[in-house]
């Protein structure tokens, strides 16, 4: 339970000090609205387009505001030279890989919860409903563990902040894919049924990712 | 030196001869298609490029396993040879699913009808940005060893995404389907000649390429010494 | 304490480190003196676990270092020229943060020590940003041992400061040294390499060209040996 404890101590040094400044939170939240409006006006968003267009909105939202938080994060140890602190301390490496995971999981989710009322709100549909949360968070789970580990990798080139999207996205796609179909799925009130494949398609890629990322994070970290 | 040799000759040659026998039976021995005609004859090509393409990918799989285990550099040679060279043929199979596609739906690029060229587009972009990342880190170490830990996360990826695209496809289905070819005796027989063909190809290529990086790294030490030796 | 044999460290074709022997005593306070590129930062990164040695032998403490790297970080401080601090953590919770990691126990005291130590009492709860960087790097130091390590490193400490926190920051590297620690300390500036250690090395072209007793050396003395030491491999690598 040791490994626990150095997990949750790195989680709680990230939130207190994102408490602190709250600039990751504010900038990503006021990303994910300049995004809204822009899909407003791009798509020219009326009542009758809506239902079909939101679900890729709210994910590409997410996505884009996530691929923010997560550049921020391994950034803030990078930058001080921190990440050698980390691996300073004696644990395993891995540990630094779930503190940081969860930390991202944490932060995103935070702006995915202030987000979905105000998507809500604009779109007139109902995204608070227990079977799209369970979607949002596995799919979130996803971007996190997968983003962790590249963030990592992307931090240390010469173009940190193209270089990740340009390494994430293509990975992450059935995620994208699952959770807009999920998503489209419940908004047009399909039963769950019809769509438990997708979710069980999004737990195997989660489950796997988390094994392959976590056991490659090791080669990344190191020098 | 000489060993090393023989073998380069070989597959040239094997290479060049299967690539003519192929040509040959894709043109002159296969017959044609009843549907489509002489268009058909571009799906051996664009199934053994994809192929190829897959393959090469998977090579990359191992050759990054092998280079986190041993760091040995000649492993990191192999794996971004093997990502040129399957990039290339991905290219050719995108190409060539692009001329077959034209003329079956009207379309270059019918996103509904043929989700393969959406899962082979998604290889590309892939591997493109395992070529990326190399491009932008400057020492070598840290090169080879994120570019093995990007080409075993790309490649877990690839069935996940070849499930997804192929389960969307089905969600959002065309108003006519595309009647399915039967391939005759002679046709699979082609088309796994082909398949041959590309495969070998694949192999003369790599060793090309494997042998040219060692020659520049060879040409880059070089460099360095002569240009320690002058300053100092 | 530490035994170095035959180290070589390459970066591809950049050899850092060219064959380095090295032995420090326990409670010893060596000094590691050389120009930039010589190679004193690989080296204390290799002995604070941060790098893998191509080649060597390493051991701390008796401890491999390859392959008992985790034990042996248990019972190093390392202090590098970058403070490891997070700026929106107070300096407090700086502290926390590290000790939580180490396992310090009990945890409170051992940081109202360390803040007393460094002379931050009036600070901690400020956040780290905040701070001069003499104060940054003082607290650096505290951080580095939270877990009183017996083995602390220091990469070139007095970069970056003014004389005022080159003062402070020499009294409290005296009174940590003067305890059972053991101290390897890089640095380019001789006077203060000579001042505090035991024992000074010289580290040029990845060697170790040059080793002397403190006591048996001036600051001059080592002047003299330095720069002869330095122009020859100068002259050396110009043929």
């Amino acid at each position: 339970m040791n490994f626990l404890n150095k997990v949750l101590t790195i989680v709680w040094k990230d939130v207190l000090a994102e408490l602190r400044t709250k600039e990751m939170f504010s900038s990503m939240l006021v990303f994910a609205v300049l995004l809204l409006v822009i899909f407003n006006f791009s798509f020219e968003l009326r009542i009758e387009n809506v239902a079909e267009v939101a679900p890729g909105v709210l994910w590409v939202t997410f996505a884009f505001a996530g691929t923010l938080e997560l550049n921020r994060s391994l950034s803030l140890e990078m930058d001080e030279g921190c990440l050698d602190g980390l691996l300073l301390a004696p644990m395993e490496r891995t540990a630094i890989y779930f503190g940081k995971m969860l930390g991202n999981l944490i932060f995103i989710s935070a702006i995915e919860a202030l987000m979905l009322p105000i998507f809500s709100a604009l779109f007139d549909l109902n995204l608070i409903q227990p079977a799209l949360l369970l979607t949002i968070f596995l799919g979130t789970l996803g971007f996190a563990v997968v983003g962790t580990l590249l963030s990592a990798m992307a931090v240390n080139t010469r173009a940190r902040e193209v270089m990740l999207p340009v390494l994430l996205f293509p990975i992450i796609l059935p995620v994208v894919i699952s959770a807009v179909e999920v998503t489209a799925g419940i908004l047009d009130g399909l039963p769950l049924g019809d769509l438990v494949h997708w979710l069980r398609f999004l737990i195997g890629f989660d489950i796997i990712f988390l094994v392959v990322c976590y056991m490659t994070f090791d080669y990344v970290v190191e020098s | 030196m000489d060993r090393g040799l023989r073998l380069e000759d070989l597959l040239n040659w094997l290479s060049g001869l299967t690539m003519m026998g192929a040509l040959y039976l894709v043109f002159l021995y296969a017959p044609t298609e009843a549907t489509m005609g002489h268009l058909q004859r571009i799906f051996y090509f664009h199934v053994s490029s994809a192929w190829v393409g897959f393959f090469a990918f998977f090579v990359t799989l191992v050759a990054s396993v092998a280079y986190l285990r041993g760091r040995e550099h000649h492993w990191d040679i192999v794996a971004f040879s093997s990502v040129e060279i399957g990039l290339t043929f991905t290219a050719m199979a995108v190409i060539t699913g692009s001329i077959w596609a034209k003329p079956t739906w009207n379309a270059w690029w019918p996103w509904h009808q043929e989700p393969r060229l959406i899962l082979v587009t998604i290889l590309l972009l892939i591997y493109l940005s395992y070529l990326i990342l190399r491009a932008f880190l400057g020492e070598e170490e840290r090169r080879a060893r994120f570019a093995a830990v990007y080409g075993i996360v790309a490649f877990a990826s690839v069935p996940f995404t070849f499930w997804s695209v192929r389960w969307w496809q089905r969600l959002h289905p065309v108003v006519f389907e595309r009647q399915g070819t039967h391939l005759t005796p002679s046709m699979l027989a082609t088309f796994l000649f082909c398949l041959l063909a590309f495969t070998i190809l694949y192999f003369t290529l790599l060793l090309h390429r494997s042998r040219l990086a060692k020659l520049a790294d060879e040409v880059a030490g070089l460099k360095k010494r002569l240009r320690l030796g002058e300053g100092g | 304490m530490i035994q170095i044999q035959d180290l070589v460290k390459a970066f591809g074709h950049n050899y850092a480190l060219r064959g380095v022997d090295l032995e420090v005593a326990e409670g010893e306070f060596l000094t590691i003196v050389g120009p930039n590129g010589a190679g004193k930062t690989t080296l204390l990164r290799i002995l604070a676990t941060l790098l893998k040695p191509t080649k060597g032998l390493v051991r701390i403490d008796g401890l491999d270092l390859v392959s008992e790297g985790r034990e042996i970080r248990r019972r190093i401080g390392f202090v590098s020229h970058r403070p490891l601090l997070y700026g929106d953590l107070t300096a407090e919770e700086n502290l926390y943060f590290y000790g939580r990691l180490y396992d310090v126990q009990p945890l409170e005291e051992r940081v109202e020590m360390l803040l007393n130590l460094v002379g931050l009492e009036g600070r901690r709860h400020d956040p780290a940003r905040t701070l001069s960087l003499g104060m940054q790097h003082r607290l650096s130091i505290a951080r580095a041992i939270v877990h009183d390590p017996s083995l602390l490193l220091l990469d070139e400490p007095y970069t970056g400061l003014d004389q005022q926190a080159m003062e402070m920051l020499r009294q409290l590297l005296q009174e940590i040294g003067q305890g059972s620690h053991t101290v390897v300390m890089t640095t380019h500036n001789l006077e203060r390499g000579l001042e505090l250690c035991d024992r000074v090395a010289v580290l040029t072209e990845g060697r170790i060209v040059h080793q002397a007793e403190k006591a048996c050396l001036t600051l001059t003395d080592l002047q003299q040996a330095y720069w002869r030491h330095v122009e020859e491999q100068i002259d050396k690598g110009a043929r």
